[in-house]
């Protein structure tokens, strides 16, 4: 496993590499530099040459990518380029917490729900409850999150009062204002992703409650829920965990969005403003966190596969 | 799937005797795994459903209980053991597991307890290393240790009765003898009445004490296993003994297998099902279904030609 583990490490350093170097070339092929965004084409030739000096602009892009790269080995992910010339690390730092908070809620959120439901609809197989989770999933899949979210604001913030709108109060603040921040932009984020898990489960479930090992448990006299939860379901969760580490991407995805209905100064936000703002060392080093969410949930999966099932055994 | 209802198994009666072993003997699709899934009740409901009938475990009505008094029945007072020891245990559940978890439901058995018996159980059935095996996981083991402890867990909770459904037919067949034996040796000396579904008269003729051979629902014949075999008296029986290669016989006999396949369940033919595949076959046999009836001593068959018969029985 440790050996195995070693791979995966440097495997995903490849990744990782291979996806920062993707988004540097790219962002220099996208029409339009930060001297645009900064100087809205009015000032002179000269400043604009002086400016593009100053950003390490002028020099050959493989300069600046080998330069880029010699900090980030370093640890620097350098400064923004823009207004307050902030380091990058520092404002993903401060927004980290933020889209994780955002996506664990929404994630713990969405399992609370698409767990019982799914199980629920395998074992009462077309009946009414059946289809009412059949329904909700579809509903979950087919609303745009960022709607979902402004519903939420209008009937849970406008409407009832119930909870604040927008914004985002750290953790060390308390956790009733803290989760009360998140509760509505976390059901926005996690809906499609537990619509997506409450199929599978069923679907899961359904394929396994016909199989060999789930009659001869029955006919052991076991009872329901053990033939249930013991039996059943951790062989349905196989498939369902392939499923949960693309959706999980998804989830990531929904959090970007939902960030900018919810104000929330998030990394969503961060990447999304520092692309308008054409903020180069700012949108590398964000990307670079994300891959980085991205191979480890990957790797969380792959583990989890040998958690579950006794078959899967990496290098023995 | 088709609509319509299918009487998949048809006025099928029968008993079996502590220490007693009495098979189900038939073709695919005649009725024999649905007879045994019936005597446990789980035959899903709505699609299958016992219309009449009575299942008497020691003179109790099984059919009378509720699901939670059917439940305690089965694993505990019932034993069954499936066709498929490679795909009827749990892949994700080690066999400790899932040999311990009858006890501790049925006889409510400590954990530890459950344990020291789980490894009794292992070497009764003849699993060496016990302690190891327990802790491994179904695709560690062969498939005749696999179905070892599947008889192991029929026997945990030390049931009335087991009901193996086409128990060996699923292995190699030197392990087929091994496994049989075991299983009527433990029913012998456990007490244990012992149903064996087979489609195999091999098994039939080295283990069973009585037979029931089946045909399309019904119960065609049923005796000793030695007065089948010596005088066999449905035309059904001795199609079979016929499609059978033996090595006791001369090599020039040829082999006689029955014309025809089992028929659809949903058109069955009228009168006798066996009707259409039978050389003694008459017009009056289509007016309905022969009953049993007795040919000697604890000797029955279902057929109006009885008399006709000789002429089939082989040399």
């Amino acid at each position: 496993m440790t050996r195995y583990l070693i791979r995966r490490a440097i495997g995903a350093v490849i990744v990782m590499w291979a996806v920062a170097t993707l988004v540097f070339f790219m962002l220099r092929i996208v029409p339009g530099d930060p001297i645009g965004a900064m100087l809205f084409d009015a000032g002179d030739a000269a400043a604009v040459e002086a400016l593009r000096h100053k950003l390490g602009l002028d020099a050959p892009i493989y300069v600046q990518y080998v330069k880029w790269f010699w900090l980030v080995f370093q640890g620097d992910l350098g400064n923004s380029i823009y207004g307050s010339n902030m380091p990058v690390s520092k404002a993903i730092i401060e927004a980290l917490p933020r889209t994780l908070s955002l996506a664990g809620l929404g994630f713990i959120i969405a399992l609370v729900i698409a767990v019982p439901a799914g199980l629920i609809a395998a074992t009462r197989r077309n009946t009414m409850l059946d289809n009412v989770v059949s329904f909700w999933a579809f509903l979950g899949l087919s609303m745009p999150e960022f709607w979902f979210g402004i519903l939420l604001i209008i009937v849970f913030a406008a409407g009832l009062k119930w909870l604040p709108a927008i914004g985002y109060v750290p953790l060390s603040d308390g956790f009733w204002p803290w989760v009360s921040h998140l509760i509505l932009p976390a059901i926005a984020v996690g809906t499609t992703f537990s619509a997506i898990i409450a199929r599978n489960i069923r679907s899961g479930m359904l394929e396994v409650l016909k199989t060999d090992y789930i009659r001869v448990a029955r006919a052991k006299g076991l009872t329901t829920s053990a033939v249930i939860l013991r039996h059943a379901f951790p062989n349905a969760l196989i498939p369902v965990i392939t499923v949960a580490g693309i959706a999980f991407a998804l989830l990531m995805a929904n959090a970007v969005v939902v960030e900018n209905v919810f104000s929330i100064k998030g990394l969503g936000r961060l990447l999304i403003n520092s692309i308008l703002n054409r903020d180069y060392p700012t949108v590398q080093g964000a990307v670079l966190v994300v891959s980085a969410i991205f191979v480890l949930s990957n790797l969380v999966v792959d583990v989890l596969y040998t958690m579950i099932d006794p078959r899967i055994r990496y290098d023995k | 799937m088709p609509d319509g209802v299918i009487r998949a198994v048809n006025d099928v009666s029968f008993h079996v005797e502590r220490g007693e072993v009495v098979a189900i003997v038939g073709e695919s699709g005649s009725g024999k795994s649905v007879t045994a899934l019936a005597i446990l009740r789980l035959v899903s409901e709505p699609l299958g459903r016992i219309i009449a009938g009575a299942v008497r475990l020691d003179g109790q009505d099984l059919l009378r209980l509720d699901h939670e008094a059917m439940r305690r029945v089965r694993g505990h007072r019932i034993g069954m053991v499936f066709q498929e020891p490679m795909t009827s245990l749990n892949p994700v559940l080690s066999i400790g597991r899932q040999l311990t978890e009858a006890m501790q439901t049925h006889l409510g058995l400590s954990p530890g307890a459950a344990h020291a018996r789980a490894v009794e159980l292992l070497q009764l059935v003849g699993i060496a290393e016990p302690e190891r095996r327990l802790k491994q996981y179904p695709h560690h083991l062969s498939g005749g240790m696999r179905q070892r402890a599947m008889i192991a867990m029929a026997l945990s909770c030390k049931p009335e009765l087991i009901i193996a459904d086409e128990p060996t037919t699923a292995l190699d067949v030197t392990i087929q003898a091994q496994i049989l034996h075991l299983m009527q040796d433990l029913c012998r000396r456990l007490d244990v009445a012992l149903i064996i579904i087979t489609h195999n008269l091999g098994v039939v003729a080295r283990y069973a004490d009585r037979v029931n051979v089946m045909y399309a629902g019904r119960i065609v014949e049923r005796g000793s296993a030695s007065d089948l075999y010596r005088a066999p008296s449905h035309p059904y029986t001795i199609g079979l003994l016929n499609s059978v290669p033996r090595l006791d016989r001369p090599r020039d006999i040829p082999m006689e297998p029955i014309p025809g396949s089992p028929p659809d369940p949903l058109a069955l033919p009228s009168g006798c099902a066996f009707r259409p595949r039978c050389k003694l076959a008459m017009s009056h046999c289509a007016e309905a279904a022969p009953p049993l009836r007795s040919v000697a001593t604890a000797h029955e068959s279902a057929c109006f030609e009885l008399h006709r018969l000789q002429a089939m029985v082989p040399a």
